[in-house]
């Protein structure tokens, strides 16, 4: 990084590339955070890191690199790179972020701003196993509720922060979120369990889950969505007009 | 007794038909074959243009329209294939892709080649990591059979396919948010005109169709338009994959011919509401349509019916409430999604989907009084029109069309909540403080 020429003041007396040793937290009163705020000056932003200077994991670098160059834009890389670091952390970790954006050549800000965005990104440590029930109308209409309080019950967590922002049990087992419509009517009420779709589910079903979860076993294989035929039944008789199109 | 018509649920369950040796052994890839060899880009143009083809995805613009707008020439064109899939109700296009990749690609290939389009993108939600894998099999396939790349089947075409992962954001459904998502940003909307189709992604021309819309063209381009047009009513021509779901016996996806009785497909197809139970609303295009009631099963299923009902055909997906549902809670569950997904840059989506949600909370827990109802109905009109996208309006839409239809049971609504939770109404807030200028900052 290094001191840039032209910038003066703190810069000097915090030698190269100075970063805040205190950022604006959730927890800060808003005195606080507006005190900090305000001490802040745009030079303080962390710029883009020096990919020799972040310990970046070889894998994680590899996937990024392989990334960048299916775009025309390096940019577009972000999140395909978010993603990488959330398979590789378990979350988008601050050090994730960073190391993403050495790679990329991005400012951790800017990667930072991205992961805030999107539902799927934890921008906080969560439980292993991620669980997303979905509790938008179609499943609502089918009893979801009962599932999403089921499957609360049985993980130990609080049913309005899963409704809200989603928690994690205290082993650390099982992250929890009420989620809206996964794209998975057919099989309401549903739940994506470690990005597998599962339907359709009883409150029964929530506990079985969290129990297999838990002792690590396969979740409920006979409730799996892929591989299993559509709702019409067999394949009907082709519309003559289909049938001529095919010969 | 109401039927399906497969075209692009032909051979759905045939084992193996999401690899390429199936595909290609049930016909497919001749119409790119066709495409490429038989045909200039204009002629492809001009069919997809006289089939009448319209976008599956939504608004039922006409496909081959939408295409033609990109300008000619060489130049860095796009091509994004919308399978951001979001709109609750609608799951059709996760099975197109999970069950049948290779028709997707077969009809981008074709599609960018009409448009002389380099490079295509398949936009897919994050959440659908299955379907996602089966696409990255297949793009792989395409590749290696020379469907894609730097020489298509030795005709000079260059169509490179990238699948790119969403992370979980409704917003990124509107094409113009996805263009931000796919270079990386935060997907929010972006200001029309430019139109994509003038300067979309990195900003050059851009076709965004949806998938089932994408899936249709290898079937037009091999049997050509008239044969197309077949199918369906004048103004709606072809198949539509209709997703039902909610209280009936049998939800799934249904294929049938557009223009068929509403009724044929929540009864004949899904088999009708639960025993003993009655249809009271239904969307007839996924959450964001107004919603139709009992009295409206018997219209035909159709872009130009939907649209005289004052709903819309849309995505093509049906949710059915029946008389066990309560029509107040359906508007606030729909008026909760569509606040928690508000990208926040408008202010009349981001400030009117908040208070629809504590309006309607308030019809329900008993604060409200008849009055608010005409509140509430002012703040969907003020939303509708207003905003860079249409996602407010997603929500006005169905929301005002419930007040509207069932105004009764709001009113009823509102009467049961205030028994059960009396608060006069004269008696003025205790708990709400000045708040200071300068906290606000």
């Amino acid at each position: 990084m290094g001191g840039e020429p032209g910038r003066t003041g703190r810069e000097a007396e915090d030698s190269a590339g100075w970063i805040p040793e205190i950022l604006p937290t959730d927890d800060m009163s808003a005195e606080e955070r507006r005190r900090l705020v305000a001490s802040m000056r745009p030079e303080d932003a962390e710029p883009v890191p020096e990919l020799h200077e972040v310990d970046v994991p070889a894998e994680l670098e590899e996937r990024i690199q392989a990334a960048m160059a299916k775009y025309p834009e390096v940019r577009s890389a972000s999140l395909p790179a978010l993603w990488a670091v959330q398979r590789h952390y378990g979350w988008c970790s601050p050090d994730g972020i960073r190391q993403a954006a050495a790679v990329m050549g991005v400012t951790p800000a800017y990667l930072e701003s991205v992961a805030t965005f999107y539902d799927l990104f934890r921008t906080e440590p969560v439980g292993r196993h991620h669980l997303l029930i979905c509790h938008n109308l179609a499943c609502w209409l089918r009893g979801s509720e009962d599932v999403l309080d089921e499957f609360c019950e049985a993980a130990g967590v609080d049913a309005h922060e899963v409704d809200h922002i989603g928690a994690s049990s205290d082993d650390g087992e099982v992250y929890l979120k009420g989620f809206e419509c996964l794209g998975a009517c057919d099989i309401a009420p549903m739940a994506s369990i470690d990005e597998r779709y599962y339907g359709p589910l009883t409150p029964d079903d929530a506990r079985t889950v969290i129990d297999q979860l838990r002792s690590g076993a396969d979740p409920i294989p006979d409730k799996a969505l892929f591989g299993r035929e559509t709702a019409g039944g067999p394949e009907p008789e082709p519309d003559p007009r289909v049938k001529q199109g095919e010969s | 007794m109401a039927t399906q018509t497969r075209m692009l649920f032909r051979h759905i369950d045939e084992p193996g038909l999401a690899s390429i040796e199936t595909y290609r052994r049930l016909g497919g890839y001749r119409a790119l074959q066709r495409a490429l060899k038989e045909i200039e880009p204009e002629g492809l143009l001009t069919t997809l243009e006289d089939s009448g083809l319209r976008g599956r995805g939504g608004a039922g613009f006409s496909m081959g329209k939408k295409a033609s707008f990109l300008p000619r020439g060489e130049m860095d064109k796009f091509l994004c294939c919308n399978a951001d899939e979001s709109e609750p109700g609608a799951f059709k296009d996760r099975e197109l892709m999970s069950k049948n990749p290779h028709q997707l690609i077969e009809g981008i290939v074709i599609a960018a080649a009409a448009a002389g389009v380099g490079w295509a993108f398949i936009f897919i939600r994050g959440e659908y990591a299955q379907t996602a894998d089966v696409l990255e099999n297949a793009v792989e396939e395409a590749y290696a059979a020379g469907y894609l790349g730097k020489n298509i089947l030795d005709t000079g075409h260059r169509v490179e396919l990238v699948v790119h992962r969403g992370a979980g954001a409704y917003i990124c459904g509107e094409e113009t948010a996805l263009l931000d998502a796919l270079e990386g940003k935060r997907g929010n909307p972006r200001l029309k005109p430019p139109f994509p189709a003038i300067e979309g992604l990195y900003g050059g021309p851009t076709l965004i169709n949806n998938v089932e819309t994408l899936s249709n063209v290898p079937h037009i381009v091999k049997n050509g338009a008239d044969w197309f047009k077949s199918f369906g009513t004048e103004q709606s021509p072809g198949t539509k994959v209709v997703s039902v779901s909610g209280r009936v016996q049998r939800p799934g996806n249904y294929e049938i011919e557009l223009g068929i009785s509403s009724r044929d497909i929540i009864f004949g197809l899904a088999g009708g509401p639960f025993e003993g139970r009655e249809v009271k609303a239904w969307f007839p295009g996924g959450s964001s349509a107004p919603v139709l009631t009992a009295e409206e099963l018997d219209l035909p299923y159709s872009f130009e019916a939907m649209a005289d009902a004052k709903s819309m055909l849309g995505s093509g997906s049906i949710i059915v409430a029946d008389d066990t549902v309560s029509i107040p809670q359906l508007a606030l569950r729909t008026a909760r999604f569509y606040h928690h997904e508000s990208c926040g840059k408008c202010t009349p989506c981001r400030e009117g989907t908040n208070w629809t949600v504590k309006m309607l909370e308030r019809v329900i827990s008993g604060e409200a009084t008849p009055m608010d109802l005409d509140v509430i109905t002012s703040v969907q009109d003020n939303i509708i029109g207003h905003c860079l996208c249409v996602l407010g309006d997603s929500m006005a839409m169905p929301v005002g069309s419930m007040v509207a239809k069932f105004r009764d049971e709001f009113e009823a609504a509102i009467e049961a909540g205030r028994a059960a939770a009396p608060r006069p109404l004269d008696e003025s807030p205790t708990d709400v403080k000045p708040v200071p200028i300068e906290s606000i900052a």
